[in-house]
């Protein structure tokens, strides 16, 4: 497939990098990127690579597009108030670059879907709100052997890192079970600044394109954190864990469920509120 | 003792991990602990004593995204 007229002057910049060229631009173009989420690090994530020309791009979300979304989620306008995350998305993608493939799910990824929609795209990035989604989206992407970038914020904090399934450290031999409901605030109930969210979701497409283009040092066995107060990058060392309960050498997981979060009576917002 | 704890240098009385986040009133549950570059599990955090010059890190969950 040659490139036209068009697509060599819109991805020039791109293709005038060495280690990018013709040839990664290409690879791009055939890269299939499954984006879970719509909202903070999701805008982000699916406008770059819309920029970027990827081939083709899946969205999920099940939400609709209120009010206190706009704050962050560059990806919505004002007048799409109502609308399903996953249409206001699509039309910005198509808007931004009508060569980009795109395909919406207005759903929540569950133990049922999972693997099938993800039988379609080459990688996955996770711009999930939740620890269930996110667990699953870990498991989902070791069974389907897909590699994840994984991103979370919270107030003015960030965190990303890239999983190459069965090769690398996953999410769970780090957090090997879902930590109980209630004792991590979540941004609705912690709030979260909302440039945080474009910095790491930028991240994540940025490490995404360079495993597409096979360049650069891929952000496996490391924890990349962000402290938006102190404005400090840190990076911490992970290794692939042998008792992981997925990856490691005697699994307890050995097929897709949908992970359940046990209830807790600990609310850190309180014990936060009694400390001051 | 000292020790270094996300990066930072900090005294410490805590003889364990266990002991360490007690005192800084974290919640074992809400975090993932490596002592020098390796993972220790929650079921061990009261039996890794603390040393002078330790490196401690603590993972929070971010549950965030949306
Ligand atoms: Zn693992």
């Amino acid at each position: 497939m040659a490139f036209t007229e068009e697509q060599l002057v819109r991805y020039s910049r791109h293709i005038i990098l060495s280690e990018v060229g013709g040839k990664g631009q290409k690879k791009i173009g055939k890269a299939r990127v499954l984006v879970i989420g719509a909202g903070g690090l999701g805008s982000p994530i699916a406008l770059y690579l819309a920029a970027a020309g990827i081939g083709k791009m899946g969205i999920i979300d099940a939400d609709t597009v209120d009010l206190t979304n706009l704050q962050r989620q560059i990806v919505h306008h004002t007048k799409d108030v109502g609308r399903p995350k996953v249409d206001s998305a699509a039309e910005k993608i198509k808007d931004l670059n009508p060569d980009v493939e795109v395909v919406t799910y207005q759903k929540y990824l569950d133990a049922e879907n999972a693997l099938e929609i993800y039988a379609d795209y080459d990688y996955v990035i996770d711009g999930t709100d939740n620890f269930p989604a996110k667990f699953l989206i870990n498991d989902a992407a070791f069974f389907s052997k897909k590699p994840l970038i994984h991103g979370g914020i919270l107030r003015f904090d960030g965190q990303l890192f890239t999983i190459i399934p069965g090769e690398s450290a996953c999410y769970r031999c780090i957090f090997p079970e879902l930590p109980p409901q209630g004792i991590v605030p979540s941004c609705q109930e912690a709030g979260v600044l909302g440039a945080l969210a474009g910095l790491i979701g930028t991240l994540q497409a940025t490490e995404v394109i360079k495993l597409i283009l096979g360049i650069g040092n891929p952000l496996t066995n490391r924890i990349l954190t962000y402290h938006g107060l102190e404005t400090l990058f840190r990076e911490i060392k992970i290794k692939k864990s042998p008792d992981c309960p997925l990856c490691g050498s005697n699994p307890s997981i050995t097929e897709l469920t949908m992970p359940v979060q046990e209830v807790c009576d600990f609310n850190p917002l309180e014990a936060e509120k009694k400390d001051q | 003792m000292f020790v270094k704890i996300n990066g930072k240098k900090e005294e410490t009385q805590a003889e364990t991990l266990d002991a360490l986040l007690k005192s800084k009133d974290i919640e074992p549950q809400m975090v993932s602990v490596e002592l020098n570059n390796a993972l220790i599990a929650r079921t061990d955090l009261a039996d890794s004593p603390l040393k002078e010059g330790d490196a401690i890190e603590l993972l929070f969950f971010m549950g965030g995204g949306i």
